[in-house]
Formats: C-alpha cells, structure tokens, sequence
C-alpha cells in the first residue's frame, strides 16, 4: 500500500472508532433519564 | 395499541436504529463506490455529507419520531398530521408506508438468499458447484424469459418472510430488540474475524495471486482528481443517504416509543456512527481484499466497475472461501451469516412502521398486523420473485428504495424546518438531549442540508452519461443533455432502449413490459396506502364529531 493510501486510512478509521467508541460509551454511562425505561 | 410498548433499554434502541441502518450495502456498495470514485478521496465528500446531511437528517427524523409518538402516532402519516394546520401533510407520511412496505418485499427476498447460502455454505454446496453455475438456477432463471420458476429460492423467501412476521409478532421490546441484541454484535464479531483472517492472507497461502493489501490500497488510495468531478460527491452523497436508511420512516417509527424527554441527540449519533464504524471499517476490509488476494487487482477493477460488489459477494467469494480449507464452510456461513443480520435488522424496521400504522390507525392487533404485513410483502415480493429476469425486482430498488427515499427526505426536511418551524425544531432536537448539539447545526439543517438533498435529487434526475462537465459542454454546444439510462427522467423515457416494445415478435412478453407494468403496480400501491390513510382519517372524524 502507498505511504498515501496508509495515511487516508489511519486518519479516517481514526475518526470513525473516536466518535463511535466516544458516543457508544456515552449512551452506556449515561444514567436514564426521568422516566427512561432503560 | 402501540402506545404501551416501549423499548426495554437504551443500548437496545441504539442497537436496533444501527441495524436498521447497517444493511448489505455497507459490505457490498460501499468498498466498490469507494473504490471507483477517487479511492480514499471518496471518503472527504462522503464523510463532509455525513456532518452535513447524514447527521441532521438523523436527528430530525429521530425528532418528528419521538414528537409523533407524544400523539399516539408511530407511523409517519400520523407523525407529520402533527407537524402543521395543512390536511396534505399527513400524505407527505404515505412515503413512509410505501418506501417500507415495497422495500421490504425485495430486500426481504435478498435476505432470503443471504440465508440459504449459509446453509449451502455449511453443507459444501459451493465445493461441487461454482456460484456462477448456482445462482442462476437457484433463482430459476431461463434464458430469454421475463419469468422465473424459483422453486427452491421461493421457499427461503417464505422462510424468511415467516421469521420477519414471527420477530416482529413477539413486539418490540422482545422481539425486535432482543434480535438486534443478538444480531449486531455476532455481525461485528464475524465482520472482524474475516477482515483480520482476509488481510492476513500471504503468498505462502493456497491460491493467493497478490497481497490483500493491493485491495486496501485500491479502496484507499486518494485520487484527488475525484474530489474536482460532481458524479463523486454525488455517488458519496447517495452512499451516505442510502447506508443511514433516511427517508423511509423507519427511523421516526422506532424514536417514536420514546417518551417525550428522552433524548434523541446522543442516540442519534451512536446510532449513525455504528453505522459507520461497520460500512468503512469493516465494509471497507473484506470483500475486495479478500477478492484482489485470490482473483487479482484487475479482475476485482472489472468487476466493481458498475460500483456495486454484489456479484463478488454471491457470486464470487463462496469459491473463494474454498482456498480455507477446514475453515471454509465457517467462512462462508460467516459472510452470509453477517450479510443475513444486517439484511435482518433492516427489514424488521421497515415492518414495524406498518405494524404501528395498522395497530394505531384502524386498531388492530400485533399478531394480525404482523400477519398483514407478512401476506403483503408475499404478495409484492412474489412479483420480484417470478419476474425477476424481467427486471421487476430493479425497478422495485430504483423507484422505492432509491428514488422515493431522496423525494421522502427532502419533503420530510423542508417540513420540519419551514412548516413545524426551525425555533420548535431546534427544541425538540435538544430536549433531553445527552451531548451538547453544536448551534450551528441548526442553520445547517434549515439551509445546508435541504440544499444538499435538492443536488442529490436533481442530480438523480438528470443524471448524464459521463462526466457532467462534459455534459455540460455537450449543451453548450447546442448538441442537448446526454440523459443517462439509469437517470430519473431517463428511466422514465426509456432512454437507450431504441427497442422499446411490450411484446417481441412472437407476442411473448418483453422486459419493457414488466417494467411498465411493475412502475404501474408500485403506483398502485402508492394510492391504496394514500387511500388507507384517507380511510384512517375518515374513521378518525367520525368518532370524534
């Protein structure tokens, strides 16, 4: 793979697991609200 | 009724709107529009689209949901009789029985396949018979007929059908949920054991022609040159709009049984970034390195040129998987089986807004609604099933799953910005919300993301052959627009089919008459759920004088 076609990927997988990871744990720590089932 | 039902727990909700969203496109679409429209340059316009489009376009369905839902409303007709004074709007929400509804019939017979390959993979199926050889006479396909005579394929489809029917009777909490509990994290576990397994592929492997690397680098490598042509931003445009499964009325009905604080935001953007982490990490490392690692760079060029990797999926991998010796059923039962969950979780979507319409409107039963729902994807289906050589089942994808999408969408934004008003918008957006919601998003959503939907859907309908600059030129120069075949406008007038005809010589139908008569039937379908909710609003006022 080219030096290129390496730096698009790390830098796009990068933001991609950031703001999954990121809101994913969110969701599971962020106690229910008032009257939320979960 | 719906109104007692509710999501068991939050994570389950994010998990069942990922799936809806992760389909077989983010495996089998996206790496081949990635690769064939500028490579890693693709993926500027795409994941721009995806701030731009993808995420208001999420939070404002997830909005008009949960705002329905506060009325007793989990079906889009209702949800939209509720965003202004105008007796019309609630027709706006027919799209959103129609796009289900006629979707569901042949993505559910696509997800039948998904299923019987599992089971053929399991049994070496695909060791005595090339997929090439078997697909076409698993489909029943003979050569020069519109018909098909799929016995066997015909029974996965009832199979299918009768488990979608079976989840979605069990409601939504014990069924729907707990399959995208189940679904979601096996597709993620299978979707990373065959990545790492494909990319780790070395010469010194059975049938290896090149480095799976050679397929990574084909996905990613920039070619700026992509970022200057208009087809790239709007083939990311569609890829984006296509994999969030926007503009249909899925998204609304699920956020609908949320109670009136819970948030929307966070879940929203969990939801739509799941998504994301399966079409570009994991949609973007199986099928081409593993394909580029047995059949070559060029062959793996050739075949995605049409910018679709369906035919390296189904036709090309089984065999493929051969090469693995003892692990080459698991392999293949691997694929399907993770094709099946996305295929899965998306269908059961597009059955619940039918079920809530049914359950709200005219006050049926679950069990009766899910029944209803599963006689009538039979019945529409069946059509994509016996007249699939005859094009039916392409119409069904073009008109219903691509171009009412896009029309669905921009209706749904123009309303909820211009007619419900941006100031209660923003409200509803925001309240309850767990993530702080960046301001600027609500000029985006009343401006930039109605604009955007307008360029994917003009560009759909008068989409050009070749470049639009050329296309462009070619006016200037007094010799007209160069229509593509597959453009709205270009569809419509039969463009580059100079042998238009409805019987051919010998009388026998034509491929141009099953298209006619399957835009007829779809047409037809759209009337009758226009005529339902007429019929549901009529009841309506008579109960209450």
């Amino acid at each position: 793979m080219t030096g290129a076609a390496w730096a698009m990927l790390a830098v796009t997988w990068a933001v991609v697991l950031y703001f999954t990871v990121r809101f994913f744990l969110k969701v599971l720590r962020t106690p229910p609200s008032d009257g939320d089932d979960g | 009724m719906t109104g007692s039902q509710r999501w068991g727990t939050r994570v389950g909700l994010v998990l069942a709107m990922a799936g809806n969203a992760v389909g077989l496109g983010n495996f089998l679409r996206f790496p081949a529009q990635a690769a064939q429209n500028g490579g890693g340059a693709f993926l500027i316009p795409y994941l721009v689209s995806f701030v731009l489009m993808g995420i208001p376009l999420l939070w404002v369905e997830w909005a008009i949901g949960r705002h329905g839902g506060q009325y007793g409303h989990h079906s889009a007709p209702g949800m939209f009789d509720r965003m202004g004074p105008y007796r019309w709007l609630k027709y706006v929400g027919v799209f959103g029985l129609f796009t289900n509804l006629t979707v569901a019939a042949y993505y559910c017979y696509i997800e039948s396949w998904t299923l019987a390959y599992v089971w053929h993979s399991l049994v070496g199926t695909f060791r005595e018979i090339a997929p090439t050889e078997f697909f076409p006479h698993y489909l029943g396909m003979h050569e020069g007929s519109v018909f098909a005579v799929p016995t066997q394929a015909f029974l996965w489809f009832l199979g299918t059908l009768a488990l979608n029917v079976w989840i979605l009777s069990r409601g939504l909490a014990k069924g729907i949920e707990t399959a995208a509990k189940i679904g979601m994290p096996l597709l993620i576990v299978f979707g990373v054991v065959l990545a790492v397994r494909g990319l780790l592929l070395g010469p010194e492997d059975p049938g290896v022609v090149q480095s799976p690397l050679a397929g990574l680098n084909f996905v990613w490598e920039p070619k700026p040159s992509g970022l200057l042509n208009p087809s790239t931003w709007l083939a990311a445009a569609g890829q984006i709009f296509f994999t969030l499964s926007v503009g249909m009325g899925s998204i609304h009905c699920y956020a609908a049984y949320l109670k009136r604080e819970q948030d929307v935001a966070l879940n929203a953007a969990s939801a739509g970034w799941m998504n994301e982490f399966v079409e570009v990490v994991l949609g973007g490392s199986i099928l081409i390195p593993i394909a580029t690692a047995y059949l070559g760079l060029q062959a793996v060029q050739a075949a995605t040129m049409s910018g679709s990797g369906f035919g390296l999926g189904f036709l090309t991998l089984p065999t493929l998987f051969n090469n693995w010796g003892w692990l080459a059923p698991i392999a293949g039962a691997m694929w399907f089986g993770l094709l099946f969950f996305a295929g899965i979780t998306s269908s059961l979507a597009m059955g619940q807004p039918i079920l809530a319409f049914l359950e709200d409107e005219f006050g049926v039963r679950r069990a009766r609604a899910a029944l209803t729902f599963g006689v009538a994807t039979l019945l529409l289906g069946s059509v994509c099933v016996w007249l699939y050589p005859g094009g039916a089942f392409d119409e069904f994808d073009f008109w219903s799953g691509t171009f009412a999408l896009v029309v669905f969408a921009l209706g749904e934004v123009f309303i909820f910005a211009w007619i419900f008003g941006m100031e209660r918008g923003w409200q509803e957006i925001t309240r309850g919300a767990d993530m702080n919601v960046p301001r600027v998003f609500r000029y985006v959503i009343q401006y930039v993301t109605p604009a955007f939907i307008s360029v994917v859907f003009v560009g759909a309908l008068v989409k050009p052959v070749g470049r639009w600059g050329a296309a462009l030129r070619s006016v200037l120069a007094g010799e007209g627009w160069p229509l593509a075949p597959d453009s709205v406008i270009g569809k419509v007038l039969h463009v580059g089919d100079p042998q238009y005809q409805w019987f051919d010589a010998q009388g026998n139908f034509t491929n141009d008459f099953v298209q006619d008569a399957t835009r007829i039937l779809l047409m037809l379908v759209f009337l009758a759920c226009a005529a339902l909710v007429w019929r549901a609003w009529a009841l309506k006022r008579r109960r209450t004088p």
